[in-house]
This record gives C-alpha cells, sequence and structure tokens, in this order.
C-alpha cells in the first residue's frame, strides 16, 4: 500500500470504529435471536450480506418467527427503510458529478450510523468519497461478522456488557452536538425531539422518524427564510 | 425454509431496502440542486439525530408510554455536557458507555 492508501484507511478506521462498537452487541443480538427463532447460521450471513439493515432484520426475524409471509415481511421492510430517502438526499449534496457505479455501491452501505458519521465529517472537510465508503463498508463487514457470531455462539455472551449498549446512543449525541451550528439547528432538534416523542407515542410503527425529521425541518426552513426575508 | 425461499426473502428484503438508499442519490448526484432543497435537506441531519434519540430517552419501548428518569436519559446528560466541552467522538462514546455500564450496576 502507498502513504495515501494507508493514511486513507486510517482515516476511514478512525471515523468508523464507534459504528463498529455499537454493532457488535446488536449483531451479536440479532444472531441470538435468528438462532432461537430456527434460522440457521448461514441464512443470518446471507441476510446481513443483502439487506444490512438492523432494524429491519429484527423485525424480518420477529415475523419468521411467527411465520408471516414473505410478502408481508417484504412491505414491512420497504416501510421501515423508506426514512433511508431522506439521508440519500442529504448526501446528495456531497456528492455531486460522482460517477453512477460509484453511487450505486455507496448506497448500498447508507445506515443511520454511517449517514450521521459520513455527513458530519462532509461538512468540516477534509473528508471526500472514498473515506466515506470505507466507513460503510468496515460498519457492513463487522455487522455481518457479528450477526453470524450471535447465531453460532451468542448465547455465551452476557447481556449488557461493558455499556457496549450504550455505544450507538453515545454516538448520536456527540453527532448532534457537532450539527448544532446556529440558533436555526438547535430550534430544529428542540422541534425534532419534540415531535418524534409526540408521534412515537400516538402512532404505532417506525414512521415516528421521518415524520418527525421531514415536520421539523420544514418549520425550520421555513422560519429560516422567514427571518430572512424579514431583514 | 428451503434455500431458494430463504433467498427470494432476503432478496426482496434487500431490493426494498437498497431502492431508497439508492435512488435519491443517483438521482440528485447529477442535477443542479435548488437552493431550498439544499437549505431543506441541510436541516435533515439535525432532525434525524433527534428523531432517533428522543423516543429512546424519554419513552419507553415496550409499553410505548412517557417515561421519565430512564437511565439512558439520566446517562445522556452528562454524556452531552462531555462532548460539548470536548468535541471529541471517540471519548463520548467511551464516556457514554462506562457511565451506563456503572448506572446499571447500581
Amino acid at each position: 500500500m502507498t502513504i495515501d492508501q494507508k493514511n486513507l484507511l486510517r482515516q476511514g478506521i478512525a471515523a468508523a470504529w464507534p459504528i463498529c462498537l455499537g454493532y457488535f452487541p446488536i449483531g451479536l443480538a440479532l444472531g441470538v435471536l435468528a438462532q432461537k427463532a430456527g434460522l440457521p447460521w448461514w441464512t443470518v450471513a446471507m441476510m446481513s450480506v443483502l439487506v444490512f439493515a438492523g432494524s429491519a432484520q429484527f423485525i424480518c426475524v420477529a415475523m419468521v418467527a411467527s411465520e408471516a409471509s414473505a410478502t408481508s415481511i417484504i412491505l414491512t421492510t420497504f416501510v421501515v427503510n423508506l426514512r433511508h430517502v431522506l439521508m440519500s438526499s442529504a448526501l446528495a449534496v456531497y456528492l455531486q458529478g460522482v460517477s453512477r457505479r460509484f453511487l450505486a455501491l455507496y448506497s448500498y452501505g447508507i445506515t443511520d450510523e454511517s449517514f450521521a458519521v459520513n455527513l458530519t465529517h462532509f461538512r468540516e472537510g477534509g473528508w471526500d468519497r472514498y473515506r466515506a465508503l470505507i466507513v460503510n463498508h468496515l460498519a457492513n463487514s463487522v455487522w455481518i461478522m457479528a450477526t453470524v457470531c450471535g447465531a453460532l455462539v451468542g448465547q455465551f455472551v452476557p447481556q449488557g456488557a461493558l455499556g457496549l449498549d450504550y455505544a450507538l446512543t453515545g454516538m448520536f449525541i456527540c453527532l448532534l452536538v457537532f450539527q448544532l451550528q446556529g440558533r436555526i439547528y438547535i430550534l430544529t432538534g428542540l422541534l425534532s425531539a419534540l415531535i418524534s416523542v409526540v408521534w412515537y407515542l400516538l402512532v404505532p410503527g417506525d414512521s415516528y422518524i421521518v415524520g418527525a425529521s421531514v415536520c421539523a425541518a420544514t418549520i425550520g426552513y421555513l422560519l429560516k427564510r422567514r427571518q430572512r426575508s424579514s431583514r | 425454509m428451503t434455500f431458494n425461499e430463504y433467498l427470494l426473502l432476503f432478496g426482496g428484503m434487500g431490493l426494498v431496502t437498497y431502492l431508497p438508499r439508492a435512488l435519491p442519490l443517483l438521482y440528485l448526484a447529477h442535477r443542479k440542486m435548488p437552493q431550498w432543497l439544499i437549505d431543506w435537506l441541510g436541516l435533515i441531519p439535525v432532525a434525524i439525530l433527534s428523531a432517533l434519540l428522543a423516543p429512546s430517552l424519554f419513552t419507553d419501548a415496550a409499553t410505548r408510554n412517557l417515561a421519565f428518569g430512564k437511565l439512558e436519559f439520566l446517562v445522556a446528560i452528562p454524556t452531552l455536557l462531555f462532548s460539548l466541552k470536548t468535541r471529541s467522538l471517540g471519548g463520548t462514546v467511551l464516556v457514554g458507555m462506562l457511565l451506563y455500564w456503572l448506572g446499571g450496576l447500581l
């Protein structure tokens, strides 16, 4: 490897390790549940490679366990993962004019976590699509490994070890802090927190993420525009 | 289930997961995006992060009711202060984990 490639990899790892740390216990848990639901370990590997979406995979395992039809599992997966439309669109601001082949590969790895980490780095500068792709694929590799480990030996790992369950929450808190770059961002964040909690309590399912994000960003945008035009 | 049934199920799930991830990016990255869209999308990350976090801090997932004073929330306060002060992602993750672990032992 050249020095450039080594730097690329080092910076990718430096950005991705909190995600990997967080994915490990979740992946293990998924593997354990899958094994209990009667899914062989190789189907867990297949699912993690083909789908790569944490919450949808949990729902899939639960639905397989209750003998739901493939159609209803696929439909549920679609609804749960629609939120990535927003993330994919927001990333487009930083990936203008990049080749479609690269984007097709990159899109595979867009998750809540890789989106949040990469977008933060893109905004701060000194970040490019290759480093972002490394983050996506490191997270993906750890996810696949962790879910398969869970299916094979997960039942021997103690629950809640070392506070690992809090890794992703801690990461989201810090990435949220990085996003607070002015009053309008703080306001949008508070609005989204409020709307998401109310939505979560009132509406079953996962629509609260997209619902609250769209509402809060739209209100924040309108307020910002009014402020600008009143000056 | 047979191998082919698994492949069909996971392939279908993979497709409906991949398309929402890929289509907006493939479409928008090769068009001149209007300024209002760029401004609006600029507020999406903070909104998404808040929406991902808030219900896990203020509600109970099993009963889907409001829950104040959860360990997740109590740990979030010092974790938030730490990240405001240090702006270190790795440090924040480790501090959050440590406090959550200690809190669980109490």
